[in-house]
């Protein structure tokens, strides 16, 4: 089975000084849950940034679905991010409006100028809009603006965004970072039965380790914009992961089964 | 009870010693104050230049003190001894309203040109390049004083309220065009590219996001604009005979000399530009900051 | 009921847009505003000034007399505004509400500067023509009763940022109303005041064009010889020089503002 996501020696450069990817190669399959950790600064966000183009790769090769990323005119990449949803820390919604209307901005992608701008959207956008609301319950907060959710409820209205586009993959940076352990693990459910129960692809920026472990079915170790990890969360060893945020054995909290101790 | 005390000068006496010490050291090496250096540069500056201003007037042997005293009789005339002669109360109220509808165009038409100009003056919007232009042509629209726009205008197209409309509409423009891309600004970079990552176009995030977070904003600023508009198009309407009330008291006082008329307009116009302060002042307070 | 939501917000819109192109189209009839004609007048006039508009050799001749009157309508700004923002300043102090002596006063205070920013700046300037004539007093006074009103306003906004609190400390550690204004308000609203009394000018120099052409004085009133003589050429450079003018003190002050702020 061809693989749904290829990335080929990526590179990113910004500035002079900062490379953020120096060549980085893995691919994805239909799926997979994937979760990338790394230091602060390893260029996580960047990698991720690059899969959809919200920033230009400096060099490499990314292809999703058999087509060449980097080759697509405006039109064709419209067409592709539509499937490849995005959710992100800070959620980024529009907070003056509803709940249902950030949803449906998940449609946009699908939409022409005229009637995604004035947010003319079909009956049957709508039923959907609400079926997917429904299956992360927000059906209460349908109606509400955004600014008077909780954070875990922004997200899910950030994950149900991601959704109504029908996505083959979810790339997401970072989801639970702001959240708090039990809105944290409420969005981890969620998107493992995404994975799961839809057999959509995830790929999860992560910063709790041990969450990464739980959750994935392969983890990617990032350092210094390289690949330093890449294997089921079963086979990575405690020194392993020290070595990837590097810090000394002990500084970092983590439950290891005893089998992974090298 | 007289040990503790002495104990509490000695100790205060110990310490003095090295606070002043301190305090020495402090002042010597005191880091040479630029803001409040330039404030106090500023502020000279400004006292010579207006000391000399008084030197260069132009002063048409002016006896001051009769001018002063003639002035302050004719504010009284004029404020307490107001009264109409060549049009009626109704006169001035159609008067004010054609001012006002002056006004409300301008600040319509400045809005519109502002609110599309405005989002290729917005950087989270546009190229850094874009944005520039557009801000330099606003310096340059808002240079030119507005009675000169439109007297330049009124060249092609006649003085009237056409060309007092398209006058007053370039610095409405320049105005909104900061306000409105300021507002723009504001948003979030992450929900553009939030919405960009859907598969949004451009116009699509602009009607999709820009505009809900900052319509508040936007009508808040829009008003304000509306109140300055007022005043301008009473200013333009006397300089440039572009009509309206301003006409009128251009007329008034400088064709037919009669003070109390005068009065009487200024008094039809500052209720009319005290009800817009109130109502813009709460504007500002309840939408912006 | 979900269907309704979106009908509601909709319906909203179109009666608001109705509403108000309805509200614009009598306007401009009422005003007798010809939109077509106003967009034309763009072409038109863009195509005047590159044929008529435009500073030629003969108009220099009169460039040191221009020079001249502009001196005098930027020191008339300067003037006006200096004079105006010390004014201002004790009617800013007994007017915000963190500085205010009594309410009485405050209230007066207010309504002294709101009295002189709202009566029309041409209702002075006419008033003050009547027995001040063509000197540069005219619009000096002019400029000066309407910089106050509105900066006694902007000084009390920037007053009232500073708030109660240092304000309070200061009278806690026994300040008298002396040491408050000096040692608390004023230095920390010092650079906002500051940065007021330079949009001030700026906006004055314009504003005394405007003056000049009504009163007589400055460049205005240079402005308006050549544009009713049709010396459009001569009226052109008055542009030029008015628009480089304000050009720099724009720049001088956002110097100044960089270094204050
Ligand atoms: N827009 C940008 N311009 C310049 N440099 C950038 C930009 N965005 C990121 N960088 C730099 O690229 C490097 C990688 O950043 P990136 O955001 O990808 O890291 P990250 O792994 O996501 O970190 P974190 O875990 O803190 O989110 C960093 O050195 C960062 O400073
Ligand atoms: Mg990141």
């Amino acid at each position: 089975m061809n693989p749904l996501l290829t990335i080929n020696s990526l590179k990113k450069q910004y500035d002079e000084e900062t490379v953020a990817l120096n060549g980085v190669s893995f691919s994805v399959h239909e799926g997979e849950f994937v979760s990338i950790i790394g230091p602060s600064g390893a260029g996580k966000s960047t990698l991720l940034r690059c899969i959809n183009r919200i920033i230009d790769a400096t060099e490499g090769e990314i292809l999703f679905d058999g087509l060449n990323v980097g080759n697509q005119n405006k039109g064709q990449l419209r067409k592709l991010r539509t499937k490849i949803g995005m959710i992100f820390q800070h959620y980024n919604l529009v907070n003056r409006l509803s709940v249902i209307e950030n949803v449906l901005h998940g449609r946009l992608g699908y939409k022409n100028t005229f009637n995604g701008s004035l947010g003319l959207f079909t009956a049957q956008e709508k039923k959907q809009a609400f079926q997917i609301i429904e299956i992360l319950g927000l059906e209460k907060q349908a109606y509400k603006r955004c600014d008077q959710l909780s954070g875990g409820q922004k997200q899910r209205v950030g994950i149900a965004r991601a959704l109504i586009q029908e996505p083959r993959m979810m790339l997401c940076d970072e989801p639970i970072a702001s959240l708090d352990p039990n809105a944290s693990k409420i969005i981890m459910d969620h998107l493992k039965n995404i994975t799961t129960q839809m057999g959509i692809t995830c790929l999860v920026n992560l910063h709790q380790v041990n969450v990464a472990l739980k959750y994935s079915d392969r983890i990617i170790g990032i350092k210094h914009g390289l690949k330093v990890y890449d294997g089921p969360p079963k086979s990575i060893t405690k020194n392993q992961i020290y070595d990837i945020y590097e810090s000394e054995a002990g500084e970092l909290i983590l439950e290891l089964k005893d089998q992974n101790e090298a | 009870m007289q040990i503790q005390e002495s104990i509490y000068h000695l100790w205060i006496n110990s310490t003095k010693d090295k606070s002043v010490d301190l305090l020495a050291k402090y002042n010597e090496r005191k880091p040479f104050n630029k803001t409040s250096f330039a404030i106090k540069i500023t502020l000279i500056a400004l006292l010579i230049l207006t000391i000399y201003s008084f030197y260069t007037f132009d002063y048409k042997n002016l006896i001051i003190i009769d001018a002063v005293k003639d002035t302050l009789i004719n504010m009284r005339t004029m404020f307490f001894g107001a009264s109409l002669r060549n049009f009626t109360i109704l006169e001035g109220i159609r008067q004010v309203s054609f001012t006002l509808g002056i006004a409300f165009l301008a600040t319509l038409t400045g809005g519109i040109s502002a609110f599309f100009l405005g989002l290729l003056a917005a950087q989270n919007l546009s190229t850094k390049l874009v944005s520039n232009v557009v801000k330099g042509f606003v310096s340059f629209v808002r240079a030119v004083p507005t009675v000169l726009w439109v007297l330049i205008f009124a060249v092609s197209i006649g003085l009237g309220s056409t060309a007092a409309v398209v006058g007053l509409t370039f610095h409405s423009f320049g105005y909104l065009l900061k306000a409105f891309s300021e507002s723009f600004e504001e948003l979030d970079h992450g929900v553009i590219e939030a919405l960009t990552a859907c598969g949004a176009n451009w116009w699509q995030i602009v009607f999709q996001a820009v505009v809900p977070s900052s319509l508040s904003y936007l009508l808040a600023w829009t008003f304000i604009r509306f109140e300055i508009n007022f005043v301008e198009a009473v200013a333009v309407g006397a300089a440039a005979g572009a009509g309206g009330i301003g006409f009128e008291l251009f007329m008034a006082s400088a064709r037919y000399f009669n003070i109390r008329e005068v009065g009487a307009i200024t008094f039809l116009i500052l209720a009319v530009a005290i009800i817009l302060e109130l109502t813009s002042s709460r504007i500002k307070t309840k939408f912006i900051k | 009921m979900k269907l309704d939501y979106f009908s509601k917000k909709r319906w909203t819109g179109v009666i608001f847009l109705a509403v108000f192109i309805v509200l614009s189209i009598w306007v401009a009839s009422y005003t007798r505003f010809d939109l077509s004609r106003g967009l034309g007048s763009f072409v038109k006039a863009f195509n005047w000034t590159i044929s008529s508009f435009y500073p030629d050799s003969a108009s220099l001749v009169r460039l040191p007399a221009i020079l001249i009157k502009l001196r005098e309508t930027i020191f008339m700004a300067i003037a006006s505004t200096t004079i105006a923002s010390v004014f201002a300043l004790f009617f800013a102090l007994s007017g915000s509400k963190v500085t205010q002596v009594n309410s009485f006063l405050s209230i007066v205070s207010r309504g002294i500067a709101s009295f002189s920013r709202n009566i029309p700046v041409v209702a002075w300037a006419m008033i003050l023509l009547f027995s001040f004539g063509q000197s540069s007093l005219t619009g000096f006074l002019a400029l000066f009763v309407a910089t106050f009103g509105f900066l006694t306003r902007a000084f009390i906004e920037s007053i009232d940022e500073v708030g109660h609190e240092p304000v309070e400390a200061l009278k806690a550690s026994g300040g008298n109303y002396f040491h408050i204004v000096f040692q608390a308000v004023l230095p920390m609203s010092l650079s906002q005041i500051i940065s007021w009394i330079l949009y001030m000018i700026e906006t004055n120099i314009r504003s005394a064009t405007l003056l000049g052409i009504l009163t007589g004085t400055g460049i205005g009133f240079l402005f308006d010889l050549y544009y009713k003589t049709f010396n459009y050429h001569a009226a052109s450079l008055v542009v030029v020089v008015i628009v480089i003018a304000v050009f720099f003190i724009e720049f001088l002050s956002n110097y100044i503002r960089r270094l204050i702020l």
